[in-house]
């Protein structure tokens, strides 16, 4: 059983690299000047007022006995206490994570459907102007980093024609009835279609941002793969039963051609949800990534720590999502 | 009347050499018609004409290819794909690139039935483990729900030239059905095509390289140098007497089945010589007429 094999494989490999992740952060942000204490306090406070409340989040002794504190602490599922909000660091993070997580899956889907069509639209144009054209659509949306995107929707979206909100997950005056912070979801699923309304027209234009470098990506790598694909022996034989060419594209092609793409599409996902930090901070929409931004100006150290963690976490789900999926889809490997 | 009938077929690469030059060939209601030549003279070009798949980079330049009188080259692209899917089917070289690495066996025999002819489903999967029984597969049900890695070469050979016969084509062409197979498996599947064919009455188009293999399976015969037929004849006359010279040699080249010992003679030099000055004057007088 292949699957088991994996999941099991994964979660040792899980472990060892959050192990990793874990060391890593919390010293390098030990090391980084700027003392979150003296952030805290008034301008007029003493040495001392600083060293007493040091002392009560526990900065005042080793650096190795800290960390001891904070690991056996996050084993046991507590991630210490955020140093300038006083609330527990887990649910900060676990509020803020939903809204990032809809943010992320919303681009991924947007960035599917985009670099789907452009790729099966090339690839039953290809040769011809159509695909000329979308190769050079693609390379312009490759060369432009996410947040430029971002700033080019603000403009177009959010100025000129003034039709999506460009700050905020949802407007600030309605009245929310949602038990959870998955927002989009939820509003779907209470049949709240005019929230849902203003939830997407928030998030669309941050979405897109982060979806237009990925679409670029899976376009090209789709077509390229299709366009091979489409010389194969088993495409051409299905020609001779009678199939059109979008049919054969459709049928024959894609699902062998999407396979290399899937694992590619992985790993720039990941970089997806890296690029959410600055995506959330230019639309001002209240996921991890803008909390992060915030934790790291105030040197709010338990709150960086958790936040670093849980994106580690996101990352290694992701590739064992995709992994799984790469198992399931390619008939080869379910049954090795 | 013969139900293809190839006019004067040339074909060329784009803005580039010609491939074939002014074929002319007919296949008879269930007759077997053996394509030779050696490797790059033309014979798969003139499959993929008929079935029309040749790669985009080829053009067709000038003649017909006539389907029950109908001129394929005239239809519109739909009614052409219509029209060959319906009527002609290809049982192509190697078998373990021609079946999609993702579908299940059974979807791979009966879609054209479904999608193309309007069968209804269970009647095309009846159909399917038929034409499974009738290639002496064992196990049809089992083999219709495996994917294509789980099979042997041979059985997937097998499982093409089922659905080759699915919808019962009109036309057959076999693109050297068994080169890419152990030379085991060679003899039971050309044994298996030939007896298909016979059964179902289907006229064959037979691309080989093996002289021996026409003599046993085909009627006629068209040998082909440079995309161009230097003979057209039944098999009978040309193993009692080729007429080009050309063909005499490759006949000569083939080691007799009866008597192997005879060994291999190249063709040549000097038929070689010859049959490229046809060649050259043929694409002068093409180039001045
Ligand atoms: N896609 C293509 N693009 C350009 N030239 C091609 C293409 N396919 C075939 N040719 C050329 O067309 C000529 C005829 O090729 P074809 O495949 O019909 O030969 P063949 O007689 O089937 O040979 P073989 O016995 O090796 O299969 C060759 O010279 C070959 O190089
Ligand atoms: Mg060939």
């Amino acid at each position: 059983m292949p699957i088991l094999r994996i999941l099991l494989v994964r979660l040792l490999t899980t472990a060892i690299t959050l192990a990793g992740v874990a060391v890593i952060v919390f010293f390098v942000i030990r090391v980084v000047p700027g003392n979150p204490i003296a952030m805290m306090l008034p301008p007029g406070a003493t040495e001392e007022d600083i060293a007493r409340l040091s002392a009560l989040y526990g900065l005042d002794k080793p650096l190795i006995a800290q960390f001891g504190i904070w690991v056996s602490g996050v084993l046991q599922g507590d991630f210490g206490t955020s140093i300038t909000t006083r609330q527990p660091v887990l649910d900060l993070v676990l509020g803020r994570l939903p809204a990032t997580l809809e943010l992320s899956i919303m681009a991924l889907v947007m960035a599917m459907i985009l670099g789907g069509a452009a790729a099966l639209t090339g690839t039953r144009y290809r040769g011809g102007r159509t695909e000329g054209a979308i190769d050079v659509a693609n390379g312009m949306a490759l060369s432009v980093p996410d947040f430029l995107w971002g700033l080019v929707l603000i403009l177009l979206f959010g100025v000129l024609v003034p039709v999506f909100h460009i700050s905020g997950r949802v407007t600030p005056s309605l009245d929310l009835p949602f038990t959870t912070n998955f927002y989009l979801f939820e509003s779907l699923l209470r049949l709240r279609f005019d929230l849902w309304a203003d939830i997407v027209a928030h998030m669309f234009m941050p979405a897109l941002a982060l979806a237009i470098p990925l679409a670029a990506i899976i376009g090209q790598l789709l077509k390229q793969s299709l366009k091979e694909t489409m010389n194969l022996d088993y495409v051409t034989l299905a020609r001779t039963k009678g199939y059109g060419e979008t049919r054969v594209i459709l049928r024959e092609a894609l699902r062998n051609a999407a396979l290399p793409t899937l694992t590619l599409v992985g790993v720039q996902f990941t970089f997806l949800i890296g690029g959410t930090v600055i995506i959330e901070r230019l639309f001002s929409y209240e996921g991890l990534g803008n909390m992060a931004i915030d934790a790291v100006i105030n040197r709010d150290l338990p709150l960086i720590q958790g936040i670093v963690i849980l994106f580690a976490v996101i990352f290694t789900a992701v590739n064992l999502i995709v992994d799984l999926l790469y198992t399931v889809l390619n008939p080869r490997l379910r049954h090795g | 009347m013969s139900f293809l009938s190839i006019r004067n077929l040339s074909v060329r690469l784009k803005k580039g050499p010609s491939l074939l030059r002014r074929v002319s060939l007919d296949v008879a209601a269930g007759e077997v018609r053996g394509l030779v030549g050696e490797s790059g003279a033309g014979k798969s070009m003139i499959g993929k004409a008929v079935l029309g798949i040749l790669p985009p980079s080829i053009e067709v330049t000038g003649g017909e290819i006539l389907l029950d009188g109908v001129d394929l080259l005239q239809l519109p692209p739909a009614q052409r794909r219509k029209r060959i899917g319906a009527t002609c089917a290809l049982i192509p070289q190697d078998p373990l690139t021609a079946l999609n690495p993702s579908h299940r066996i059974g979807p791979q025999i009966t879609d054209r039935l479904v999608d193309i002819l309007g069968w209804t489903r269970p009647d095309a999967e009846t159909r399917a483990r038929e034409l499974l029984a009738e290639v002496q597969i064992a196990d049809p049900d089992r083999v219709l729900r495996s994917y294509p890695h789980e099979l042997s070469g041979g059985m997937r050979q097998r499982i093409l030239i089922a659905s080759a016969f699915a919808a019962e084509p009109k036309l057959i062409v076999a693109d050297e059905p068994t080169t890419a197979l152990d030379v085991t498996v060679q003899k039971q599947i050309l044994k298996l095509i030939a007896g298909m064919q016979a059964r179902h009455n289907t006229a064959l188009l037979f691309v080989t390289h093996d002289l021996g293999v026409v003599s046993k399976v085909c009627q006629k015969l068209s040998v082909l140098y440079a995309g161009m037929v230097v003979e057209d004849a039944t098999v009978a006359d040309f193993f009692a007497a080729p007429r080009h010279a050309y063909s005499a040699a490759l006949l000569a080249a083939t080691p007799k089945y009866t008597d192997p010992s005879a060994g291999l003679q190249p063709v040549p030099d000097a038929v070689i010589a010859a049959v490229q000055a046809e060649v050259a004057a043929f694409d002068k007088g093409l180039a001045h007429g």
